[in-house]
């Protein structure tokens, strides 16, 4: 298993270890709910040196991550990002991906999932191989670059604290170059949990130094670090989408409700025929957002969905959410069923248990 | 880790506190820590008759779902409906309040096959417990 910089100090801090993605990570600390209920109310501290990172150059930079994405990335300003997908010639999806436009201007940084960082990488070396009317150079540095995240309602008083340059004033969704405890750092003010809060990109060796910055920063603000099973709760509440769950290969963006990550109405793209394809013959599948509302157990990823006996679909997604206090999910449904309010029954061991479909996300900060 | 001497131990993780011919069941304290937060719980209902291994029940994490299998054979005489409302008290008081049913065994034989707390220290230590 591959360990991050940070694997030590998890051990140090009583973390519960797994295998996930090939990665030695830490799964809890304290407790996935104890640890859900600190993002929402304080501040989380996150070690994801596991996600892979690419660095994209070149004159034709945007052009290429417009080929291989399915976004627009044509006005995307510097310091600016964007949530795209990399979809394959059937219009699956290889990734999502967040997109940021270097602040200097000069390239783009590109966010990769764990689990499928050697897939991603290889794919976009092939692209760049294949368009070599582009001049494109993709380079990959997950190796050499250090990633934590902070998230939470106090997130912003504490990396104030240490950072160089103001991050208070920075808008959801960009990109700014600061130091954090005197490491240059690229600072995205991004997150996966449905709170405020930034993911931090440095050179590997300064791990510790930014985290223990980080932890002792917001000692008093009640930090803590969490791990990879709050991280899964938290951004089901937000209604974030999970590279395997949500999507995959075989499923296309529309049926994976991330239809708005699509722009069509452009030059083409790798994926792009199949999607117009399906779109003529129309989308009939929706994903939706459902909590039980019967007993009888936690709705889990592949579970049947089930309206008057006949199967309408399956769930992507499920959990007990702290913060709801009710058992949640996501599910891909036949679209004839699908709307808030309406009912649906998810197959638990053999039994249809009553659920009923929510608006999404199930959480949003402040409402 | 927790791992009381006068209770017995199935290699799955269950305990049995054995008192005449009723048995009463639960998930050990490790069991419950390797699962963390238990959210819910399915009990089979009083009356039933059940074969030693089979499943008893469902112990449910925010994690995942879990089996609990049955270390003997009998009749369900029993079972902690305040387990049921407060799952939770699995991972607080996992050989007190979360005990899960009360069995009838039908084998008196079947206890001898089930772990002492030493042998049970000693699979807990290798699985990595601490």
């Amino acid at each position: 298993m591959k360990r991050t910089a940070l694997a030590e100090k998890h051990e140090q801090l009583g973390a519960r270890m797994v295998d996930f993605a090939g990665w030695y990570m830490p799964v809890q600390y304290s407790g996935i709910i104890e640890e859900h209920k600190t993002v929402r109310s304080t501040a989380g501290l996150f070690d994801l040196g596991h996600m892979g990172q690419v660095e994209v150059t070149g004159n034709d930079a945007l052009a290429f991550l417009n080929y291989i994405g399915s976004n627009d990335i044509s006005g995307l300003e510097p310091g600016a990002a964007i949530y795209s997908l990399m979809l394959n010639p059937n219009g699956g999806v290889i990734d999502d991906i967040i997109i940021y436009r270097h602040p200097s201007g000069v390239g783009y940084f590109v966010v990769i999932n764990a689990s499928n960082t050697d897939k991603d990488v290889a794919w976009l070396q092939e692209q760049a191989a294949k368009r070599d009317d582009l001049d494109v150079n993709v380079n990959h540095i997950s190796e050499s670059t250090g990633m934590i995240a902070i998230q939470g309602p106090n997130a912003a008083e504490i990396v104030t604290k240490l950072s160089s340059v103001d991050l208070n004033d920075m808008s959801h969704f960009s990109m700014r170059e600061t130091t954090i405890a005197g490491v240059e750092c690229l600072a995205g003010r991004t997150g996966y949990t449905g709170e405020d809060g930034w993911e931090f990109y440095f050179p590997v060796d300064q791990c510790a130094t930014v985290w223990d910055a980080l932890m002792s920063a917001g000692d008093d603000l009640g930090i803590k670090p969490i791990g990879l099973g709050a991280r899964d709760t938290l951004r089901l509440e937000a209604r974030m989408p999970l590279y395997g769950n949500e999507m995959d290969d075989e499923t296309n963006p529309y049926d994976a409700g991330l239809g708005w990550a699509v722009k069509l109405d452009r030059d083409d793209f790798v994926g792009r025929d199949a999607l117009v394809a399906a779109r003529e013959q129309g989308i009939n599948r929706r994903t939706v957002g459902f909590k039980m509302v019967e007993r009888g157990g936690v709705p889990r990823s592949h579970y049947e969905v089930q309206v008057d006996g006949k199967q309408v679909g399956y769930v992507t997604s499920g959990t007990a959410s702290p913060t709801l206090g009710e058992n949640i999910g996501l599910a891909i449904i036949d679209k004839a069923y699908a709307g808030a309010g309406k009912p649906l029954d998810i197959m638990i061991r053999g039994k249809a248990v009553k659920a009923e479909q929510m608006k999404m996300p199930f959480y949003k900060r402040g409402a | 880790m927790d791992i009381p001497k006068d209770y017995k131990f199935t290699k799955t993780h269950e305990w049995v506190k054995v008192e005449g011919d009723v048995v009463t069941i639960g998930i050990s304290d490790f069991a419950q820590a390797e699962l963390g937060d238990i959210t819910y719980l399915e009990l089979p209902p009083v009356g039933q008759s059940i074969n030693k291994a089979d499943p008893l029940g469902v112990v449910e994490s925010v994690k995942a779902a879990s089996d609990v299998y049955s270390p003997v054979s009998g009749e369900i005489v029993e079972e902690n409906s305040n387990v049921i409302d407060a799952p939770e008290l699995v991972n607080s008081s996992p050989y007190d309040d979360a005990w899960l049913v009360k069995i009838r065994i039908s084998d008196p034989s079947q206890l001898e096959e089930l772990m002492d707390s030493g042998a049970y220290s000693k699979l807990v230590a290798e699985s990595g417990g601490h």
